[in-house]
């Protein structure tokens, strides 16, 4: 379980992220909704200490990672998984190195045991014989899964996908949301995601927080979304025609 | 002032990271050997067509220049021999590899940065900076000396061979030149200059890449920056070192 309490982030005098507190449960898709520019990804990146917050705290079970220094927050980081919205895969490295990659750095397993595991993982997303490919060989989609196989290759307690659907079409969209939840509840990990995606809120909201301008403004999940009274979440669920012609139907 | 100590703070701040215990010595040890090739093999081919050339028109230049019989002939060898020792194959390479890598690591870290590649590898843990600077270092500290030697031969090959094509020289008197009074302290002199200059090219243009933030606009400007920001240190710390060193 993850739980921040009171975060607050600025950048150079800017507040981007104002008083949030939310508890993120294990073995569900935990979602990030908002806007563009509202503050999700810097709080996404403040929870995985990427920056470091002005005040508040950030727990991973019972341990305060927010107060931790950089060797301590080391360990708990290798519990970690990220999916980055560009994929950030190595350039440089193939399809099966990137997956690689974090078992060389910290598993001691022999070559053959890495390489079974390496499979696995990139069985286990679909991708198959495309082990020596380059990332700028790859579709947005497969680089997407290729992500995800590098971010479960260490068995992480922990999974960050944002913004997972950025660039891709509904129908890979759909596929990497399912892909998500199901090594979500395979493997029992936390798992939080940003998006602003309608379709993967009303697939995979287990349980919601829809942050507007760096403020926490709703909790719930994907079935109270829609009966909220919430103006400003209503704004953002139904700022399209078709969805404010459903609602009005409803 | 504050801004040039401020930027100055960050660059040890950064080498103190770069310089810290690796995670796993296997992993940096292939990455070293991988920067052996791209930054060093790779640059092999520009050293030694621009050290010909440089050679060749040094001993042409010397030549036509000291056309008196108060000269001896075998003073072009010799001068030729001292320009790329003392100067040329340490410093002038260096500032032709400053261009070459310094923007190749200054674009490649910079792309690095603002495609979260190195936000995933701290994300996973893993010390960034010692992970692509420090190979990076080791790479062309071990291998610019010897881009620097064969600089030297490269250069007085190529002095020799366009001095007794033009005619302005014979090979005879050339060699007798190149041997004349000849300093071997001065080998460890370019070499010391270029281990230097290998280190500023690296970090310099590691650390503009390292701290780049938006897009492919500032990634070039980075890459620019490295170039320009190593260049002007190399000059710098040549004129230190040459009074340092030959004083």
């Amino acid at each position: 379980m993850i739980r921040v309490e009171n975060i607050y982030k600025s950048f150079a005098g800017r507040t981007v992220l104002s008083n949030i507190s939310a508890t993120f449960e294990p073995g569900k898709t935990n979602l990030i909704i908002g806007k563009s520019g509202s503050g999700k990804t810097v709080l996404l990146k403040s929870i995985v200490g990427l920056h470091d917050i002005d005040s508040g705290e950030i727990w991973y079970g019972d341990v305060l990672f927010s107060e931790l220094d950089f060797r301590k927050k080391k360990e708990i980081r290798k519990e970690m998984g990220m999916l980055f919205q560009g994929s950030a895969l190595f350039d440089s490295l193939t399809v099966e190195e990137n997956v690689m990659f974090p078992l060389d750095m910290f598993s001691d397993k022999s070559k053959e045991e890495k390489l079974d595991r390496v499979n696995f993982c990139l069985n286990r997303v679909n991708i198959i014989n495309s082990n020596h490919l380059f990332p700028s060989e790859l579709s947005g989609g497969m680089k997407k899964r290729v992500a995800i196989a590098r971010a479960i290759a260490l068995n992480p307690r922990y999974l960050f996908c944002d913004e997972p659907n950025s660039g891709l079409d509904p129908k890979t969209a759909i596929v990497i949301d399912e892909l998500i939840k199901e090594i979500t509840e395979e493997f029992n990990m936390t798992t939080i995601v940003n998006t602003h995606d309608m379709n993967s809120v009303m697939e995979n909201g287990e349980k919601i927080i829809f942050i507007d301008e760096g403020e926490k403004c709703w909790e719930g999940n994907k079935h109270e979304i829609l009966e909220s009274d919430n103006i400003k979440l209503n704004d953002f669920v139904f700022a399209n025609s078709l969805a404010r012609k459903l609602k009005e139907t409803r | 002032m504050f801004k040039f100590l401020s930027l100055f703070g960050k660059y040890w701040t950064l080498l103190g990271k770069v310089f810290s215990k690796p995670e796993k010595g296997k992993v940096y040890y292939r990455q070293t050997v991988k920067e052996l090739i791209s930054l060093g093999l790779r640059s092999t081919g520009i050293v030694i067509i621009i050290s010909f050339f440089m050679g060749a028109v040094l001993t042409l230049q010397t030549a036509y220049n000291t056309e008196n019989p108060i000269y001896p002939t075998y003073l072009i060898g010799l001068t030729c021999r001292d320009s790329i020792l003392l100067e040329f194959s340490s410093t002038i390479v260096a500032l032709i590899l400053a261009g070459k890598v310094g923007s190749n690591i200054a674009s490649e870290i910079g792309t690095m940065r603002v495609t979260e590649q190195i936000d995933a590898l701290e994300l996973m843990g893993v010390n960034s900076a010692s992970y692509l600077i420090l190979p990076k270092v080791i790479a062309t500290l071990v291998f610019n000396p010897f881009l620097t030697l064969i600089s030297i031969i490269t250069g007085i090959v190529g002095g020799g061979l366009a001095g007794t094509s033009a005619g302005v020289i014979t090979m005879k008197d050339y060699i007798y030149g190149i041997q004349y009074a000849f300093i071997p302290y001065y080998i460890t002199y370019a070499i010391i200059k270029t281990l230097v200059f290998a280190f500023i090219i690296t970090t310099v243009s590691s650390f503009e890449g390292y701290y780049v933030e938006g897009g492919s606009l500032e990634v070039g400007r980075a890459s620019t920056k490295a170039v320009v920001y190593s260049s002007v240190t190399i000059l710098l710390a040549n004129l230190i070192l040459t009074q340092l060193l030959l004083s």
